[in-house]
C-alpha cells in the first residue's frame, strides 16, 4: 500500500505539473505577440519550465530495478550538468553583446537539438523502442536533432565569422544528396535489424555510431554552401527542427508536455520560416539548395548617375534643417555597434523639431526583428519604430532619408530589374524621399552582390566611413550649431 | 486510480495535430518587431526536452547511458537558461514613448511583482 502511494503519488505530480506547464509555455508564447506584453511573457514561459524541471526529479521514485542501484550518482550527475550547462549558457546569455544576438540564438538551439538527439540515442542504446512506431519516431528524433545540432553549430561559427565563406564545390548537392539518402538507408536497416527480419554483420551498437555520424556530418553539409545574408531564414529552420525532434522524443517518452511545446515550437517556427523566406521574395527550398551569392555575377541595366560623397558634418547640418526624416538602419549599423549614436543624434534632431521615424525591413540585419531589438537598446520607444508596409508609403512625403548601413533592402533594381537576384523582393522606398543620405564603409556591394541604383540618384549623396564615427561627427557638428545659436 | 500517461497512435496524432495549430495561429499575429525575440522565446519553450534527460539519467544502468543522459541534461539545461537569458534581456528593452503616469506606476509594480 505505502509503496504503491509512493508510486503513484509522484506520478500524478509530475502528470499535474506538466500540465500547468504546457500551459505557462503557451500562454507566455501569447503574451509575446504583443510589445506591451512581450516582457512579461519569457518569465511566464520560465516559471513553467522551472517547475516542469523540479517535477520531473520525481522520475526517482519510479525507476526500472537495474538502474536502482545508480540512483544517488544519478542525481548527482543531473544536478551536476544542469549547474554546469545551464550556468555556461546563463553567463554566456548575459554577457554577450546585443548584436552577437543572432549567433546566440543559433548556438542555444543547437544545445535543445543535441539534447533531442541525445535521448533518442539514449531509446535505440537501451533497445528501450516498445514496438516500431516507437522505433521509427527514435530515429526521426536523432535524426532531425542531430542535424538541428550540427547545422546550428556551423550556423553559428558562420555568423561568429569563425567561418568567412560559404564552402561549395561542383557537384555538392548530388554529395549531399546521398549522404541523405545513406542516413536514411542505415536507419531503415536498423529497423529491419531490430524487427528481426534481417541479421546484421554488424553489432546494434555500432550500427547507432554510424547512424549518428551520418545525421551530424549531413547536417554539417547541408548548411556550408549557405551564405551568411540566409543564416536568419536557416537558424529559424533548425529552431522549428529542434521543436520537431523534442516532439518525437515527447512521443517515445509518453511525456505529453514535450510532445506540446515541442509541436507548438515545430509549427510556429515553421509559419516563422515561411515569413521570413516571402519577404526575401524568395523560396524555401531556393535558399537551402541554390548557391546565391556565386551566380549573381550578371549584366545589369546601364546606372546613370555618379557617387557623390559628401562630408559627415554637412549632412548632418542639412539634415538638422529638414523637417522630417526617415531612417532605415541596416546590419551596418549593427556590425558598428551605432545604435547608441544613432539614437543620441535622433534626440537632438527632435529637440530641434525634426520629425523622426525609423523604417525597418522585414530582413533588415541577421535576423527578423533584428534591428528592432539594437534600436530598443538603444532606448528608441517602439511607436517611433514603423514596418515596411505601414510606412512606405511617407517617403514621398519626407524630407530626407538616411539610410545607414542597408543596401539591398534600399535597392530599387528590386522593383524594376527583371534579371536581378532581388527583383520582386519589397524594398523600402527610401529613393522617393526629397534627399537621402547613405552612410556606407565603403564603395562594396551589399549581401547580394548588386549594384544600387539608389546611391547613383539625384538626390542622394553618399557618407563613408564606420557609422558610429560618422554619427559622432554629425552629433558633433547639430551640437556646435546649438550652441552658436544660444550664443 | 491510474496516473500513468499511455498516448498510442491515433491519440498522438489527435495532440500533434492541436499543438501544430496552436503554434501556427500564435504566431501568426507577432508583428514583425517581435520576431527575433519570438524565436528566441520559441527555442527556450523546446529547452522542455531537459526533462528528457532526467528522466533518462536517472533510468540509466551502465556508464554508456550515464554518458548520454548527462550530455541530454548538459546540453538542455544550456538551452534553457541560454534561452530564458537572452529572450528577457531582449524583451527588456521594449519600452513605449513617453508613458503616461498611470501605465507606468502600472508597470513598475508588475515589474516589481517578476
Amino acid at each position: 500500500m505505502m509503496s504503491d502511494l509512493f508510486k503513484i503519488l509522484p506520478e500524478a505530480v509530475i502528470g499535474a505539473v506538466d500540465l500547468i506547464a504546457t500551459f505557462l509555455f503557451m500562454y507566455g508564447l501569447k503574451r509575446m505577440s504583443s510589445p506591451v506584453t512581450a516582457p512579461s511573457g519569457i518569465k511566464v514561459a520560465g516559471v513553467g519550465m522551472a517547475v516542469a524541471i523540479l517535477a520531473s526529479f520525481l522520475y526517482a521514485f519510479d525507476i526500472g530495478a537495474t538502474a536502482k542501484p545508480f540512483l544517488l550518482l544519478n542525481l548527482g550527475l543531473a544536478v551536476l550538468a544542469i549547474a554546469i550547462g545551464g550556468g555556461l549558457a546563463w553567463w554566456a546569455g548575459r554577457t554577450v553583446a546585443m548584436t552577437a544576438m543572432p549567433q546566440m540564438v543559433a548556438i542555444y538551439n543547437g544545445l535543445g537539438g543535441g539534447a533531442a538527439a541525445a535521448i533518442a540515442a539514449f531509446e535505440l542504446f537501451g533497445d528501450k523502442a516498445d514496438g516500431v512506431t516507437q522505433l521509427v519516431f527514435s530515429l526521426l528524433g536523432a535524426l532531425i536533432g542531430a542535424v538541428s545540432f550540427s547545422g546550428s553549430v556551423i550556423a553559428w561559427a558562420k555568423l561568429d565569422e569563425v567561418l568567412k565563406k560559404p564552402l561549395r564545390f561542383p557537384g555538392q548537392q548530388i554529395f549531399n544528396g546521398l549522404v541523405a539518402i545513406a542516413t536514411l538507408a542505415v536507419g531503415g536497416y536498423i529497423v529491419a535489424v531490430s524487427r528481426g527480419t534481417i541479421t546484421s554483420p554488424v553489432a546494434m551498437p555500432v550500427l547507432i555510431y554510424i547512424f549518428f555520424g551520418a545525421t551530424l556530418l549531413f547536417g554539417i553539409l547541408m548548411t556550408l554552401p549557405i551564405g551568411g545574408a540566409d543564416m536568419p531564414v536557416v537558424i529559424s529552420i533548425y529552431n522549428a527542427l529542434t521543436g520537431l525532434a523534442v516532439s518525437l522524443d515527447g512521443f517515445v517518452l509518453e511525456n505529453p508536455a514535450l510532445m506540446i511545446a515541442g509541436m507548438v515550437v515545430g509549427a510556429a517556427g515553421t509559419l516563422l520560416t515561411l515569413l521570413m523566406a516571402k519577404a526575401m521574395n524568395r523560396s524555401v527550398s531556393n535558399i537551402l539548395f541554390s548557391n546565391f551569392g556565386t551566380v549573381v555575377e550578371q549584366k545589369q541595366g546601364a546606372i546613370k548617375g555618379s557617387l557623390k560623397p559628401v562630408e559627415a558634418s554637412d549632412a548632418g547640418i542639412f539634415m538638422r534643417y529638414a523637417s522630417s526624416l526617415i531612417v532605415v538602419p541596416g546590419y551596418g549599423l549593427a556590425a558598428a555597434q551605432a545604435q547608441g549614436k544613432l539614437y543620441e543624434f535622433v534626440k537632438l534632431l527632435q529637440a530641434a523639431g525634426v520629425s523622426v521615424k525609423f523604417a525597418i525591413h522585414p530582413v533588415a540585419g541577421r535576423m527578423p526583428g533584428q534591428m528592432d531589438v539594437l534600436l530598443a537598446e538603444a532606448g528608441v520607444p517602439y511607436d517611433m519604430i514603423f514596418q515596411l508596409e505601414d510606412i512606405n508609403d511617407d517617403f514621398a512625403n519626407t524630407d530626407v532619408a538616411l539610410v545607414i548601413g542597408a543596401n539591398d533592402v534600399v535597392n530599387p533594381a528590386a522593383r524594376t530589374e527583371k534579371t536581378s537576384p532581388i527583383y520582386g523582393m519589397p524594398i523600402l522606398n527610401a529613393d522617393k524621399a526629397k534627399k537621402v543620405y547613405v552612410i556606407k564603409r565603403g564603395q562594396g556591394k551589399g549581401y547580394a552582390g548588386i549594384v544600387n541604383a539608389l546611391f547613383y540618384g539625384d538626390n542622394c549623396n553618399m557618407v563613408y566611413g564606420d557609422a558610429a564615427a560618422v554619427l559622432t561627427k554629425m552629433i558633433e557638428a547639430v551640437r556646435a550649431l546649438g550652441t552658436k545659436a544660444a550664443a | 486510480m491510474q496516473f500513468s500517461i499511455a498516448i498510442s497512435g491515433f491519440v498522438a496524432l489527435y495532440i500533434y495535430m492541436l499543438a501544430a495549430f496552436a503554434g501556427w495561429v500564435i504566431v501568426g499575429h507577432v508583428p514583425a518587431i517581435l520576431h527575433t525575440p519570438l524565436m528566441s522565446g520559441s527555442n527556450f519553450v523546446h529547452g522542455i526536452v531537459v526533462v528528457g534527460g532526467i528522466f533518462a539519467l536517472l533510468n540509466a544502468s551502465t556508464v554508456r547511458e550515464q554518458a548520454i543522459g548527462f550530455l541530454a541534461i548538459l546540453l538542455g539545461a544550456g538551452n534553457v537558461s541560454g534561452g530564458f537569458a537572452v529572450t528577457d534581456r531582449m524583451l527588456a528593452m521594449f519600452q513605449p514613448s513617453q508613458p503616461k503616469p498611470v501605465h507606468a506606476s502600472n508597470e513598475a509594480s508588475q515589474s516589481g511583482k517578476a
